[in-house]
């Protein structure tokens, strides 16, 4: 942990620099007869946080901070695990969206995390992950007349029998 | 007198058969969107606005009131038993709603918000009432440099709320502020912080983004790392006498910040700029610091829950003050009303008091109805509420990342926002094992795009000179108090220093 503070602290600064080169694109300063430039804003909130970096590196110096004082990994196997499969699970889920379609990704990632994960039963599984789209569908496009992502083509046939459903 | 007998005419208009059942269903379905992550009350008038047509004027904005009435109370549901604030407005009721659902007290926390909204929504009826066209005014008064101080005030609060760690602290608002200002330069129009020059960036990052990201995803992942996946769920018992019980501690222990909440966030309603959302966190921040135990918010203290939900729901009938009054919406929901009742042929302004006296009395008379139409079918709903949180934590956990992905979705219907909630997610997970706060960022995210320009505006009005904020007779007093605020944990930090060195000296002599 002690060392993940300060690695951390140093990415912020680092992006905090950034962040200040960026806002840097727009003036910075204050125009006469116009007020503060449109990059003063953000150009100096991101100088302040780069100070508050420059402080959480003085306290994990001093040791004040509870990580700057831990010496326990920042994660352990556990943690790593868990991190690997329940993130990895969402980042896949997401990256299905536009494959096959919200509703798909949404029965896939239930499926998965229910029977992989969750270690429930096919049964439940299975009806969690199937019951659960169709809700979600006319909820959202019948009720509340909001179009998830479809897809890829191939599911269309799928969709066309829900749409006349609720059209 | 003869207000009394205008809003009895306007209580019995909205209690005519057909307006009444508007009161029902509109309350119905906002509770149920207000629920929902992603969808906010402003969804449900703007969805349900061409139904309006249907039916007479009175009876059209009573039922968008109503709805927005639910949607006021629903928030709470989705911060108290998922851990997600639905709506920027319900951003603060996490912080102490979420620990008392944790704590297996999920009943308290939501009877605690259920009654303060109620407490809230029926004091900002009575203000509205008898001081519209007074308050109306005053708000008028509040120029840039005013809603400046105020928001410098909230920012102020936030300091306190995260805990011993000040720069980390600072940090997060800084954070918060800077995403804020992603996208376009509001004044010039120039693009700014177009980060890693992705065009996604262009449309700025919206609070729905981050605070899904943070709560919906990142507080999930520590969840789940802290427990080593062996959750337990709680299982709360819902009896009558229970739920008697629990109305009775959520009085008792809830009502300081009840009351603070509904006169603290009708007055931020009401000026136009400011809104719900910096009510409701001024209002948890100022019950936080009056407390005599401060280092029990954010763990489970019902006057943390009652405060925010109080206030965002007196704000809400605040925010509706302007409108009427001086045609100026004070939130995105209001601006939609105001549209409809334009549609509708009604001028709202000055005149609408004296020539649509019936519409208007109708108008407040629906709001005192609604206001008890929302606590009686929120409390009946509580058991439901309850029931979710009984679902193993293997099956509550993916549909919350479901809920939050398709929630984040449908907010902006942008896919670049999904993965971006993601990022922040995961972000949010390795931030906290670092203990920073990020409450303080999702909060920032939310007031930085009124402040900025309040700033700017201000400096310009002053030729740039920063003594603006002090003044002047309002925004003096509220920038020291700010100030102050700011300072004073900074202050305590080095007497609590000073008060170090000479017992270790002691120590080690």
């Amino acid at each position: 942990m002690r060392n993940g503070e300060i690695v951390t602290a140093g990415v912020l600064a680092l992006f905090s620099l950034y962040l200040m080169w960026k806002s840097a694109e727009l003036p910075i300063g204050y125009i006469s007869g116009q007020g503060p430039g449109g990059g003063a804003w953000p150009f100096w909130l991101s100088a302040i946080m780069l100070v508050c970096c420059g402080f959480t590196a003085f306290n994990w110096w001093r040791r004040t901070s509870p990580p700057s004082q831990s010496d326990e990994p920042m994660l352990d196997s556990y943690g790593w695990r868990m991190l690997f499969l329940v993130g990895g699970g969402i980042v896949v889920f997401v990256g299905l969206v536009n494959v096959i379609s919200m509703y798909g990704a949404i029965a896939v990632f239930l499926l998965y995390y229910t029977r992989y994960l969750g270690r429930h039963g096919w049964p439940l599984s299975l009806s969690l992950a199937l019951i659960t789209p169709v809700l979600f569908f006319f909820f959202f496009e019948g009720a509340m007349r909001i179009t998830l992502p479809s897809g890829m083509p191939f599911t269309d046939p799928v969709f066309n029998v829900l749409y006349e459903i609720i059209y | 007198m003869e207000v009394l007998s205008l809003l009895a005419n306007g209580m019995l208009l909205a209690l005519q058969p057909l307006n009444l059942a508007l009161i029902l269903i509109g309350v119905s379905v906002g509770l149920f969107i207000g629920a929902m992550p992603g969808l906010g009350s402003v969804n449900g008038v703007a969805i349900l606005l061409p139904v309006t047509f249907l039916v007479p004027p009175s009876g059209a904005i009573i039922f968008l009131a109503a709805i927005y009435y639910g949607a006021m109370y629903g928030g709470a549901i989705s911060s108290i038993t998922l851990g997600i604030p639905g709506a920027s407005t319900a951003v603060a009721t996490t912080f102490d709603g979420r620990p008392l659902a944790r704590q297996g007290r999920a009943s308290l926390a939501l009877v605690t918000a259920a009654l303060a909204s109620f407490v809230g929504g029926t004091v900002a009826n009575v203000l509205f009432t008898l001081f519209a066209p007074l308050l109306a005014n005053v708000a008028l008064s509040f120029g840039p440099p005013e809603v400046f101080a105020l928001m410098l005030l909230a920012f102020a609060t936030f300091i306190g709320l995260g805990g011993d760690d000040i720069p980390k602290t600072i940090f997060s608002i800084c954070f918060g502020l800077v995403l804020g200002a992603v996208g376009f330069d509001q004044i010039s129009g120039a693009p700014r912080l177009v980060l890693f020059d992705i065009n996604g960036f262009l449309q700025g990052i919206g609070f729905l983004v981050l605070a899904i990201g943070v709560y919906g995803i990142g507080e999930m992942l520590w969840t789940i790392e802290q427990t080593r996946g062996e959750v337990t769920t709680t299982t709360p018992k819902m009896t009558v006498k229970g739920m008697a019980a629990d109305t009775k501690e959520a009085v008792a222990k809830g009502w300081k910040g009840t009351t603070i909440g509904s006169f603290l966030g009708f007055f931020v309603g009401v000026l136009p700029a400011a809104g719900a959302t910096p009510g409701s966190l001024m209002s948890y921040g100022v019950a936080k610091m009056i407390s005599r135990r401060p280092g029990e918010f954010g763990k489970g203290n019902p006057d943390g829950v009652a405060a925010p939900e109080a206030a965002n729901n007196s704000a809400s009938t605040g925010s509706m003050l302007p409108m009427l009054t001086l045609g100026i919406p004070g939130s995105p929901t209001t601006a939609i009303l105001l549209g409809g009742m334009v549609i509708w042929g009604l001028v709202p302004g000055p005149r609408l008091f004296v020539d649509e006296t019936e519409f208007v009395w109708g108008l407040i008379g629906s709001f005192y109805i609604s206001n008890v139409a929302a606590v009686l079918i929120n409390l009946a709903f509580i058991p439901v509420f309850i029931w979710m949180l009984r679902m193993p934590f293997t099956i509550l956990a993916p549909m919350i990342f479901v809920l939050s992905i398709t929630g984040g979705y449908a907010a902006t219907r942008d896919m670049f926002d999904v993965w971006l909630m993601v990022i922040f997610g995961i972000g949010a997970f390795f931030l906290r094992k670092f203990d920073y706060p990020l409450a303080p960022a999702v909060l920032a995210i939310v007031l930085g795009p009124i402040a900025e320009p309040t700033l700017r505006q201000s400096l310009l009005l002053s030729s740039g000179d920063p003594s603006i904020f002090f003044t002047r007779p309002i925004a003096g007093p509220i920038t020291v108090v700010a100030l102050i605020l700011i300072f004073l944990p900074a202050l305590k930090l080095l007497r609590r220093g000073r008060a170090k060195r000479p017992d270790e000296g002691r120590t080690t002599s």
